[in-house]
């Protein structure tokens, strides 16, 4: 980090959105896993209808940020949010949020697949019963929606009550996202969703999320700068704790402002 | 550094020796199996006729069968297995879900395994004193209760031990979804753990269903065929015990018969369990 190139650039930079287009804004936000200080005075916008990906090394805090956004944190005692993480100008940090109406909201997939050990359909149908009583013929016709946005209905629609455990791992994770927007959420959280696929599912499951991308606010966290840079309009890099860098991506991967991003970047380290 | 020959010939000798080894102690441990269930079906098959599921146990020398020690075994099980595998199930699920690692959890695990390898004739002392002395009279119900305490420490420990084995983030995406933890319990990893919680009760069933100890102090015996648990019941394990000490053969003979029933039931039911909860086709 000593070439002289760099040495003009700002220590941190973060790109402002237009305040009207934020769908979720994250302002101040420090994180605890008991005395371990993880998210450092994080403050990042994520436009509606938009993707914006995370980067940073292993345990910069891109996966935590991710939890703190559907509070999947409290379920375990001794971790603690601080700050205010506004969605549609409510705080979700606040103490007697609804967290089952706030999870309604934001659905997440996961890194590894996780299907549930029940039927193809069951598996759709499972976050839907929790909210709605549809009947027999709209469940299906929510299903079937659901599995289609997830790009998956050809290829399960003949063994819809077979167990959705024996599906391939590119196919189970299409389900999780299928299960995921069959309740209907306005954000998607994706945490690594490709890191357990082979290429081919990851590409297909890329193709997936570009095409969800306009009627869902996603946030995707990835080690994959490819990926990165292909699905998303915005990046956050971060950094040890710390969002380091935050722009669009287009520019972002062209012509990054800060030192330590660029060398990510470009791949000097991380 | 050189490649030693006789480093890789004596680690290929030390394998062949342990592998041996092992293979050697299987044998023996399966022999011994073969042996018993040798003896045991050449034995007892000699006592089954049509009389041991239709007659009570007899007094040497009259014609009998086994049907009130059948009965009150079926009967003293299933509620023993009733109340264990409610208590089992619900504490394995509070160990693996709730309990994590505070003390609490800790001291009941630890008494837990404390429990599990408790004497059953402890155990039937203990219920003798609860429910058979107050009550003063022995009962196939207090019977059913000792039975309980033996099997549910089993199912407690199994079903903590696979929900545990169940992913994080299973627990997770149910949760993510925005469904309560106890929803994702009951719905998601319940299913996920149901061949495992299974194999525990299946295995806890086994255990009892040899048991005499703990039925001697509480259920005693009964020479009548008799649904009453609030009285004395007969049951397989002690009809064994006694008639195997008496010196007559027809006796003798039905309690060959009995151990080979309780072997059968045991064995089919484990058979049929396993055939119901196949995995899902894939």
């Amino acid at each position: 980090m000593s070439s002289t190139a760099t040495l003009e650039l700002p220590d941190v930079s973060i790109a402002t959105v237009d305040k009207a287009k934020v769908k979720l804004d994250v302002q101040n936000l420090d994180f605890f896993y008991g005395k371990n200080h993880s998210l450092k005075s994080v403050s990042i916008p994520f436009e509606a209808n938009a993707v914006t990906a995370l980067i940073g090394p292993s345990g910069c805090g891109k996966s935590t940020l991710l939890r703190t956004l559907n509070r999947m944190y409290a379920l375990y005692p001794g971790q603690k949010a601080t700050g205010k993480i506004m969605l549609d100008g409510e705080d979700i940090l606040r103490p007697g949020v609804n967290l089952s109406m706030l999870r309604a909201k934001i659905g997440m997939v996961f890194q590894k697949p996780t299907p549930f050990p029940m039927s193809i359909f069951d598996n759709v149908a499972f976050g839907v019963r929790l909210y709605e009583t549809l009947g027999k013929a709209e469940m299906g016709e929510r299903v079937e929606e659901s599995l289609r946005r997830a790009a998956l209905w050809d290829e399960v629609k003949d063994k819809l009550q077979t167990s959705g455990l024996g599906l391939s791992g590119g196919q189970q994770q299409r389900l999780c996202v299928a299960r995921c927007i069959a309740v209907k959420p306005e954000i998607l959280l994706l945490d690594e969703p490709t890191s357990a696929l082979d290429p081919i599912s990851s590409a297909k499951l890329e193709e997936t999320v570009t095409q969800l991308k306009n009627d869902y606010t996603i946030v995707i966290v990835t080690h994959n700068l490819g990926q990165a840079a292909r699905v998303s309009k915005y990046t956050g890099f971060m950094y040890l704790g710390e969002l380091v860098e935050f722009g669009e991506t287009a520019e972002m991967f062209t012509k990054p402002l800060t030192v330590r991003g660029s060398d990510y970047i470009t791949g000097r380290f991380g | 550094m050189a490649v030693s020959a006789r480093r890789v010939a004596t680690r290929r000798l030390s394998n062949v020796l342990f592998v041996g080894f092992c293979f050697a102690v299987t044998v023996i441990a399966l022999g011994a199996l073969a042996l018993i269930l040798f003896s045991l079906v050449t034995q007892g098959i000699g006592g089954m006729n049509l009389d041991i599921f239709t007659k009570s146990t007899p007094a040497a020398g009259t014609p009998g069968g086994l049907i009130n020690a059948i009965v009150g075994s079926i009967m003293m099980a299933a509620v023993g297995m009733v109340i264990a595998l409610v208590i089992g199930i619900l504490a394995g699920t509070w160990l693996a879900e709730y309990a994590g690692v505070s003390r609490l959890g800790a001291i009941v695990r630890f008494l837990n395994d404390v429990l599990l390898s408790a004497p059953s004739i402890l155990i039937g002392l203990f219920v003798y004193e609860i429910l058979v002395f107050p009550f003063k009279t022995f009962s196939g119900f207090a019977g059913g209760v000792s039975l309980a305490l033996l099997a549910a420490p089993v199912i407690t420990r199994t079903t903590e031990d696979v929900l545990k084995l169940q992913p994080i983030a299973l627990r997770e995406s149910g949760v993510a979804l925005g469904s309560p933890v106890w929803h994702v319990i009951r719905n998601i990893l319940w299913r996920g753990a149901a061949s495992g919680i299974l194999t525990g009760a299946l295995l806890a069933f086994a255990r009892i269903s040899g048991e005499t100890a703990p039925l001697l102090f509480t259920a005693l015996n009964n020479q009548f065929f008799s649904w009453d648990m609030g009285h004395p019941m007969a049951s397989l394990p002690v009809v064994i015990f006694q008639d195997a000490l008496t010196p007559y053969p027809d006796l003798n003979k039905l309690a060959w018969a009995g151990a080979l029933l309780i072997a059968g039931s045991v064995l089919a039911v484990t058979i049929t369990a396993r055939a119901f909860s196949r995995e899902p086709k894939r």
